[in-house]
């Protein structure tokens, strides 16, 4: 097998690995099998804990200490379970490289980023500083940074998150790795920085004739980027084919149903002007009127202009999505609204209350608040971090009616159990606490929580971007199915187009902390007039190879206009 | 799963399972002090000049020590020293204790609502933090001794001036780990959902800081039984002639060279206590910390 001309670079066969945990072994990984080829990438996909990233941990030889590894990993036929540290130290960084999910903390803040690159390249060869110096300038070009001697002397908080992940990059081919191992590598970044650096990973796995191992959760990606595709659950490997075939042709139902739970983009149509809808009858649930939200820097250094001056209505019973990549405000307008950070300037009325009048009142302004409080419920992004890890759920769910309503003792207890049942969770869950619940069942109560009052007007900041995506198509449909059950106005928040699509009425695109276009979500996604919209549409990439390859395509040539 | 492992994790740690039973043992003698003194047939007070030699040293072999005198004597005075070290276990452990609850009290509530409230109420705090860890208790408390009318009992002024400086340690921790608390999403929530600050801070702020004030103030109480002994041996502390640590140990410095076990008593019992209550300070905060938990990474997690 291994003197055969396609033989593969890396062979991992019945991988398994278990961790030692209490006493017992937990099981991660049982019996991975795959093989990566040069010139080609590999995609191992799964939903968290399916055990893809401890597979290439182990590979690497990197897992912790209570971690027993069994089976095989071989690298161009010599086996790298049970090899010496001194020989796994040479393949590390030599033979494979590592590009990891978080830029800003894989590299170390003070060192330039130059520096780094530098000394990942003389810990394999035996060059001079000098030498070393040319070689990153040379390095940074390949992975298309425009300005390489600048980069080279920057420190890592100095670059974009894009930019660092590409300088991680230009780290990782720096000693002609045979493999390159993706852990994640855009999970952390946005829509159109992500396009830019998957069309980087294609380009560089063709010139270099790497083998790629991709490890993803995102289908989207695995479209754009992969040749072939490993999915796995629970530690095995349920399918393993081609990429068209796994999206053309599933053959597990669980592979079925993983695209299935995908939320899909329209087709995007770029040269078709429609009218701009325009709706508008004056007896708005929220109104914003150029409100601008500045936060004060540190040591009078200036203040930021988070919010800068946006116009946005929301509809009794209505669903406006508003979308934008991060640091684009979006998250702001969502504390705005309920008072969390103060309003610098403008008007901001829930419910015909000024919010922003009152959020700058220290104290005068509190008892309003509160009120206004009343009609509006939050869910957060993260469920595990917003539900006080001490109590239960009931008496998470009950909180805002102790605080708000009459309602005690039994009474009380219906009430929460109604909300524990309209969010469809089991009635015992009520005696819970959140650390015994998964990501999507949390995410559950802080809905029920915050549908308590019977808001007029829920916000809903990122609330399915740290779940699973068959846990997102489940959250998002329950989401709808209340929505048109209570008839609460929604501002929902969130970067991901495919998402705001499935449940949004009408769509606001922020960038920089302004509103470039807004619209009904039909109009905006499929024909979008201002040019940041039709990138951002563009840049996100679908769940089927054939599609994507049109829409890198349009991407392509969006960016290279001038 | 937690609560269930956290007894077994807690016995694997012998050091603190040892200081636990001392300072258990330490409180069992302090609470009958009087009844073991019956057995022995003594109590601090009486002078026994017959157990004395004509300059004033204790007869006998270890400063005294015999079947009615199971430590020995005081020199000069002959009172039973097995009387007084388990009077003084009472003494150091009463306003060990009780200078440490008023300590607590203080920080926490300071801490708390400094961490909380922010603004100029923080800053005011935090100065005034800053200055007591500056100041020179000591000499501020000597001086106090001769300030404060002889009718206030001696006792509970000692107790009263360690609480008052004895505080700033926990408030800073506190006021630390508020701010901290005070980011936390679910605390935010709660702010969106139209809680009151009292609603917060008692709801979901406070339990949160329960772990550390459990253990600050197993490791406060020993740092505060030293202070009353620092006081008491500098003759500021509690007055004479009740028996305390501090005291004695201050009087049988002068008498080592002739009656070393003069000094051994009550130094060793000074000694045991302080050490045994900080390892079971050390052991409870392994125990409880959260941040001294290892965890297994998660396999194939994400953000």
């Amino acid at each position: 097998m291994t003197s055969s001309p396609q033989a593969p670079v890396l062979a991992v066969d019945h991988l398994t690995v278990s961790f030692e945990a209490d006493g017992g072994l937990v099981p991660a990984v049982r019996g991975t099998a795959f093989e990566l080829h040069r010139g080609r990438v590999l995609a191992l996909v799964g939903e968290s804990g399916s055990g893809k990233s401890v597979t290439a941990t182990a590979v690497l030889g990197l897992l912790p200490d209570n971690a027993r590894v069994g089976g095989s990993i071989r690298l161009n036929g010599e086996e790298l379970l049970g090899t010496t540290p001194a020989r796994l130290r040479q393949v590390r960084g030599g033979e494979i490289g590592t590009i990891f999910q978080e830029p800003m903390t894989a590299l170390n803040p003070v060192f330039t980023v130059g520096a780094q690159i530098a000394e990942a390249i003389r810990a394999h060869r035996e060059v001079s500083r000098r030498d070393a110096g040319d070689q990153v300038v040379r390095l940074l070009t390949t992975v298309g940074l425009s300005d390489p001697a600048r980069i080279a002397g920057a420190y890592p908080h100095e670059l974009s998150g894009g930019q660092l992940q590409r300088a991680m990059i230009a780290m990782a081919i720096s000693c002609d790795p045979v493999v390159l191992i993706a852990d994640e590598p855009t999970t952390a970044l946005d829509v159109t920085v992500q396009a830019g650096i998957l069309e980087l990973l294609r380009d560089l796995g063709r010139r270099l004739d790497t083998a790629i191992l991709l490890i993803t959760h995102d289908m989207g990606v695995v479209a754009d980027l992969a040749d072939d595709v490993v999915v796995m659950k629970d530690g095995e490997v349920v399918e393993t084919a081609p990429v068209l075939d796994i999206f053309e042709a599933p053959q597990h139902e669980y592979t079925q149903n993983l695209l299935q739970a995908v939320p899909r983009l329209p087709e995007l149509s770029l040269d078709s002007p429609d009218s701009p809808g325009t709706d508008f009858d004056g007896t708005a649930l929220v109104r914003i009127e150029d409100v601008v939200v500045t936060y004060q820097g540190r040591h009078r250094a200036g203040a930021v202009r988070a919010v800068d001056g946006i116009d946005l209505h929301i509809e009794a019973g209505e669903v406006l999505g508003l979308v934008g990549e991060s640091g684009s405000g979006k998250s702001t307008i969502g504390r705005a609204l309920a008072g969390l950070v103060p309003v610098t300037s403008g008007r901001l009325e829930v419910a015909g209350i000024d919010v922003a009048a009152a959020s700058r009142k220290a104290f005068r302004g509190a008892r309003t608040l509160r009120g206004i409080r009343t009609r509006m419920g939050i869910v957060f992004q993260d469920p595990a971090s917003s539900l006080n890890p001490r109590h239960t759920i009931g008496a998470s769910i009950a909180e805002p009616l102790t605080l708000h309503s009459d309602l005690r003792g039994p009474a009380l207890q219906q009430r929460v159990a109604e909300l524990v049942d309209a969010v469809r969770l089991p009635a015992d869950f009520a005696g819970r606490y959140p650390h015994e619940m998964s990501g999507g069942q949390r995410q559950r109560v802080a809905i029920a929580r915050a549908l308590a009052l019977n808001p007029a007007l829920l916000i809903a900041d990122e609330p399915t971007s740290a779940l699973d995506v068959s846990v997102q198509a489940a959250i998002l449909r329950l989401l709808k199915d209340l929505q048109t059950r209570f008839g609460f106005g929604c501002l929902f928040i969130s970067h991901d187009l495919a998402v705001v699509e499935q449940l949004a009425d009408r769509v606001a695109v922020m960038h920089h902390g302004r509103i470039v276009e807004q619209g009904p979500t039909a109009r905006v996604l499929r024909a979008p007039q201002q040019l940041y919209t039709q990138r951002l549409l563009a840049a996100a990439p679908v769940a089927d190879p054939a599609l994507q390859r049109r829409r890198r395509q349009a991407w392509y040539e969006l960016t290279t206009q001038p | 799963m937690r609560t269930r492992r956290h007894p077994r994790q807690f016995l694997a740690d012998r050091w603190a399972v040892a200081g636990g039973v001392v300072v258990a043992g330490f409180l069992l003698v302090a609470a009958t002090a009087s009844a073991l003194t019956a057995v022995e047939g003594q109590d601090p007070y009486t002078y026994h000049l017959d157990a004395l030699d004509d300059t004033g040293r204790p007869v006998g072999f270890g400063g005294g020590i015999s079947g009615t005198h199971w430590f020995g004597v005081e020199p000069l005075t002959g009172r039973d020293l097995f009387a007084i070290v388990t009077h003084g276990a009472q003494t150091s452990l009463t306003v060990g204790l009780a200078a440490t609850v008023i300590a607590m009290l203080i920080g926490v509530l300071v801490g708390v609502t400094a961490g909380f409230f922010g603004g100029w109420y923080d800053r005011l705090v935090s100065r005034a933090i800053d200055v007591l860890y500056g100041f020179p208790y000591l000499v501020f408390m000597i001086a106090l001794g001769a300030v404060v009318s002889a009718k206030f009992p001696r006792t509970w002024l000692v107790v009263l001036v360690i609480g008052a400086f004895g505080w700033p340690t926990v408030a800073r921790v506190v006021r630390g780990q508020t701010l901290a608390l005070k980011h936390r999403t679910f605390v935010v929530a709660s702010t969106a959902m139209g809680a009151g600050p009292g609603h917060v801070l008692v709801r979901q702020i406070l339990p949160h800081l329960g772990v550390t004030i459990i253990v600050y103030t197993t490791i406060l109480i020993p740092g505060l039984i030293g202070v009353e002994a620092a006081l008491s041996f500098l003759g500021v502390g509690v007055p004479a002639p009740t028996p305390s640590w501090g005291r004695s140990i201050g009087e049988g410095v002068g008498w080592v060279q002739t009656d070393p076990m003069f000094l051994v008593f009550p130094g060793g019992a000074l000694f045991a206590i302080t050490l045994a209550f900080n390892l079971l300070g050390d052991g409870l905060r392994d125990l409880l910390d959260p941040r001294s938990v290892r965890r297994r990474p998660e396999a194939g997690a994400r953000p």
